[in-house]
């Protein structure tokens, strides 16, 4: 093979591979990215009803509770403007308390209630997790732009 | 041309890291900078009957730290509490969500760097403060305004950048 | 007085690595010999300084010195002495400096192994790496002294994060940053070749060992690092495919791919340009790794968040590395020039398409890595990139590569036959397909996916058994004998290849098969899964050192009869109030039990979960024969005979002149 076939040898293999690769990523993107919502912006109806997505913010306190089979756990998750409640079943992290930072990953039913498949509180004791933090700054900011004179 | 497509994947990179650096989701501007302290009246720790409000502190510049004793970076930050608290600082301590009821204790031990602590057991004044861990710290000023909030320990470093520059500017 | 020794040392190192990195490449661009010869004494002097200023932490954290803050953030007296060791590199401030100790370490081995190099790449070589120490403890001394006081002193330490309280963990990190630094070797060489121009086969063949050593113990670290969360984070998962993983994964991919371009070059004098890219590509993505995890810009622990300004020294500090030598790239690469010609079906040419797909497969990593981080830093919304995204992508992009391992050893240079390759591969690919597809009907019915990889890890099973077989044909003597004439970089070739298939099998079936259930138990009840039964005895405290924990008893019986008794725990360590789940594993061949405590519902009732691992333990076992593979190809003797001989002929030249 001359070295000019080479190139083109090489070029044709590298385009194929980035073509495949791009396909898959598009692919991928489409059906796996999982965004994120605050409370506040599933009550204003901005979260999707039939795919995977997070919510975030502090557990309510007193609000844990655990159904007869010691596994299932409801609790609610608010931005101190708005609140979800949460079903989830299985195991919570170590870190999962009430007064704390949580984020939670599942679908939201029609009739409002957010099943989980995954909880996560992967932070450390007293950190919340950056969306969490996150969802509830922006919730107090419109809640002081609503009492604005 | 294509043998600086490396270096050009790598700036655009580069550009993306760097504005990551300051993408900080904790240090959102709060939106209570320039607004009054929310008011509120709670129990001062270890004095029973006696009780607090920011009003108590008009005409003074304070710092109101929160903490709560099962907090580990409030640890870290208490020897410099108490050095700012030795040179003339005041520092008013507002424990957070102590449902235990270990904050006093660990005071004694470890010695306070506080004019006072007020006890917000059930974490609404903390709320109304827009606090969402601990250590914050809230810098009042005169008229009782707050004029800055820091999320994360004090460090001397912190100290020097953030809180001296502003503090002198409220003192005079 | 110790901790201010070892801060002088540090500024020493300092200023030896600055003499290291610029004198000897000034010279050797010049011709001029003495300022070559200050490589050597200088890079040994500031390995003994950083030696010691390490020597001087570690002292600190044995000694519960709490009047360092280093020592008081990640340390407490009542910690197992083993741990403060190692908590020495537990926290950002040590972990730089164990990065710098084995880049010293590396560089020393270059220094030693480099005698027969010409001496203008020997001195260019130790001059970049010392550029690079340059930044690392430049980095240190101006944002992360690891040696500051804290005064006053505090009684008590913070101690050193529960989760890093684990064997695993001692090990892990130096490791990794092994391989990591290791790479900085080839990549020295990379920069010198483009720097002197000369790029021939000799550069490959002196790159290829110290890449495969460094590739070594990066897939080790990753290993550990994987077992490590297997068992330490109490839910049995082996890979999240979480930024730190991940910053550890794409120089790995690189540098597989490199070792295998690498191999292209040193052979056949072909793909140059590619490889001295892949090169600077390899140790770029170790440097990217560090960053991304030591700045924080990914994950939210909060190390930087109230300090951009480490972030952003490591930042400039990546900008001059990776930018200044691909710039380099860009304006001296023309000038190498490739030779030898090959066909489309032969060995170069599927070395190739590995490169391609590895690359492809890592830059997808890189992306969903970064994606988040780009999202957001144009306001587009909050978003996590997650296991389904890479499970998706990553799986067909390394298909391909898996079915190229088989067939790329039995494949000729410059080129070969397809069809005579298809009938040699018949048999394999039948007898790989047909059991592929029938085991999982067997098992529970039809499963695709388990028959893709346990096809695949089959098949490059036979390819390897296949390498073997007709190296055997021609030799003379009996088995063994034929066996010990084949050369180790042949044996570590193969080992590697059915390390990988191990790997393979481990992943397919365990991710396919297996079980899991949460229940709630009391004292003496039980739970059956997979053929096992829990039985649950019950939970008593004990105290650990630094901790106190509930410490459950679970005993494992299958058909009736014990095969096991494993100890879950929950612990609350003392100093940082962090409660931590140790798991209770009882480890075989062919499957792990795994048992960890969940909540406790009552005095004497948990929520416990129960898992059956079948093949688990063949992740790890593979990633030790890919290492032990990457280990003996490292020490083929040809690169030994080089070494002896120079070492020979500097001898003679010795006597020569003493004469």
């Amino acid at each position: 093979m001359k070295p000019r076939h080479q190139k083109l040898l090489a070029i044709a293999l590298s385009l194929a591979g980035l073509g495949v690769a791009v396909a898959l990523v598009l692919n991928a993107f489409q059906n796996n990215l999982v965004f994120f919502f605050s409370p506040s912006q599933v009550m204003r109806g901005e979260a999707p009803v039939d795919r995977t997505f997070r919510i975030g913010g502090m557990v309510e306190e007193g609000s844990v509770k655990r159904e007869a089979d010691g596994l299932t756990v409801r609790f609610v998750v608010t931005d101190t403007a708005h609140t979800v409640p949460v079903v989830y079943k299985g195991v919570l992290p170590d870190l999962f308390k009430e007064g704390k930072g949580v984020v939670a990953e599942g679908r939201l039913g029609p009739d409002g209630l957010f099943t989980a498949t995954q909880v996560l509180a992967k932070h450390d004791e007293n950190y919340m997790p950056p969306e969490a933090a996150h969802a509830i700054e922006q919730a107090q900011k419109a809640q002081q732009t609503l009492v604005k004179p | 041309m294509k043998r600086f497509i490396p270096l050009l994947v790598f700036i655009v990179l580069a550009v993306f890291l760097y504005l990551g650096l300051y993408l900080n989701p904790r240090e959102v501007p709060s939106p209570f900078i320039g607004r009054p302290a929310p008011d509120f009246t709670l129990p001062v720790l270890g004095q029973p009957g006696q009780t607090f409000s920011p009003a108590d502190a008009k005409g003074r510049v304070w710092l109101l730290n929160v903490w709560a004793p099962w907090c580990v970076s409030c640890r870290q930050e208490h020897p410099v509490l108490m050095q700012l608290a030795a040179s003339g600082v005041a520092i008013y301590g507002l424990n957070w969500k102590d449902k235990d009821g270990e904050a006093q204790a660990l005071l004694a031990r470890q010695g306070s760097p506080y004019v006072l602590t007020v006890d917000d057991r059930d974490g609404r004044v903390g709320i109304d403060y827009g606090v969402t861990g601990t250590p914050e710290t809230f810098i009042i000023d005169k008229a009782g305004i707050i004029r800055m909030k820091h999320v994360g320990p004090i460090t001397p470093e912190i100290w020097q950048k953030k809180f001296v520059p502003l503090l002198k500017e409220l003192e005079t | 007085m110790i901790p201010e020794l070892g801060h002088f040392a540090l500024i020493l190192a300092l200023l030896l690595a600055l003499v290291q990195g610029v004198l000897p490449i000034v010279g050797a661009q010049r011709g001029n010999a003495t300022l070559m010869a200050v490589a050597r004494p200088a890079a040994h002097g500031q390995f003994v300084f950083v030696l010691l200023a390490f020597a001087a932490l570690a002292y600190a954290f044995l000694t519960n010195d709490f009047s360092v803050e280093n020592v008081a953030r990640n340390s407490y007296s009542k910690l197992p002495e083993v741990y403060r060791f190692t908590a020495t590199w537990g926290s950002h401030e040590g972990s730089l400096l164990l990065w710098t100790l084995i880049l010293g370490v590396w560089t020393v081995a270059v220094t030693v192994y480099s005698r027969h190099l010409p001496e203008d790449m020997a001195a260019r070589v130790i001059g970049v790496m010392g550029l690079v120490s340059v930044g690392f403890l430049a980095f240190m001394l101006f944002t992360s002294n690891p040696f500051l006081r804290l005064t006053p002193a505090v009684p008590e330490g913070n101690d050193m994060n529960p989760l890093l309280q684990d064997p695993g963990m001692v090990i892990h990190p130096p490791m990794l940053y092994m391989g990591y630094v290791g790479f900085s070797v080839a990549f020295a060489f990379a920069v010198a070749a483009l720097l002197s121009g000369k790029l021939d086969a000799a550069w490959a063949r002196w790159s290829r060992p110290w890449t495969t050593v460094a590739w070594m113990f990066l897939t080790l670290g990753i290993a550990l690092g994987s077992w490590w969360a297997y068992y330490e984070l109490g839910w049995g998962g082996w890979w999240f495919w979480d930024p730190t993983e991940n910053a550890s994964f794409m120089p790995w991919l690189a540098g597989t791919a490199l070792i295998h371009s690498l191999a292209v070059t040193e052979k056949r004098g072909v793909f140059k340009t590619w490889t001295v890219l892949l090169a600077i590509t390899a140790f770029s993505l170790s440097l990217l790794g560090t960053f991304l995890v030591r700045s924080g810009v990914l994950s939210s622990v909060h190390a930087f968040a109230t300090d951009p300004g480490r972030g952003v020294f490591i930042l400039a500090f990546l900008g001059v590395v990776i930018g200044g030598s691909l710039l380099l790239y860009a304006w001296r690469a023309p000038r190498l020039v490739s030779g030898g010609g090959f066909t489309w079906f032969s060995r170069e040419a599927l070395l190739l398409g590995n490169n391609v797909f590895l690359m492809a497969a890592m830059g997808t990593v890189l992306l969903g890595t970064l994606y988040p981080l780009f999202m957001d830093a144009m306001g587009l919304g909050k978003i996590s990139v997650g296991p389904p995204y890479f499970n998706a992508v990553f799986i067909p992009l390394m298909t391909p590569v898996l079915f190229l391992v088989a067939i790329g050893p039995l494949v000729r240079w410059r080129g070969d036959d397809l069809p005579a390759l298809a009938m040699r591969m018949r048999w394999a690919f039948a007898v790989a397909l047909v059991t592929a597809a029938l085991l999982p009907l067997t098992l529970d019915g039809m499963n695709l996916w388990a028959s893709l990889g346990l096809f695949l890890a089959l098949w490059i099973l036979f390819g390897v058994l296949t390498g073997f077989l007709e190296r055997l044909k021609n030799a003379p003597g009996g088995l063994l004998g034929k066996l010990a004439t084949l050369p180790r970089s042949f044996w570590g070739m193969q080992i590697a290849h059915a390390g990988l298939a191990v790997v393979v099998i481990g992943a397919t079936v365990v991710s396919n098969y297996e079980e899991h259930r949460d229940v709630r138990m009391n004292v003496g009840d039980y739970v059956d899964l997979a053929g096992y039964r829990f039985l649950f005895m019950g939970t008593h405290p004990v105290e650990g050192p630094n901790y106190s924990a509930m410490r459950g008893t679970v005993e494992v019986f299958r058909n009736a009869r014990k095969v096991a008794t494993v100890h879950p725990e929950k612990r609350r360590y003392h100093a940082s109030g962090m409660v931590m789940t140790e798991a209770g594993i009882d480890y075989g061949v062919f499957r792990d039990v795994y048992v960890s405590l969940g909540e406790p519902l009552s005095d004497s009732e948990w929520v416990v979960q129960v898992y059956y691992k079948p093949f688990v333990g063949w992740l790890w076992g593979g990633a030790f024969l890919l290492a032990l593979g990457g280990g003996l190809a490292a020490s083929d003797r040809r690169y030994r005979i080089a070494l002896r001989r120079n070492t020979e002929a500097m001898a003679t030249a010795a006597q020569g002149t003493r004469a």
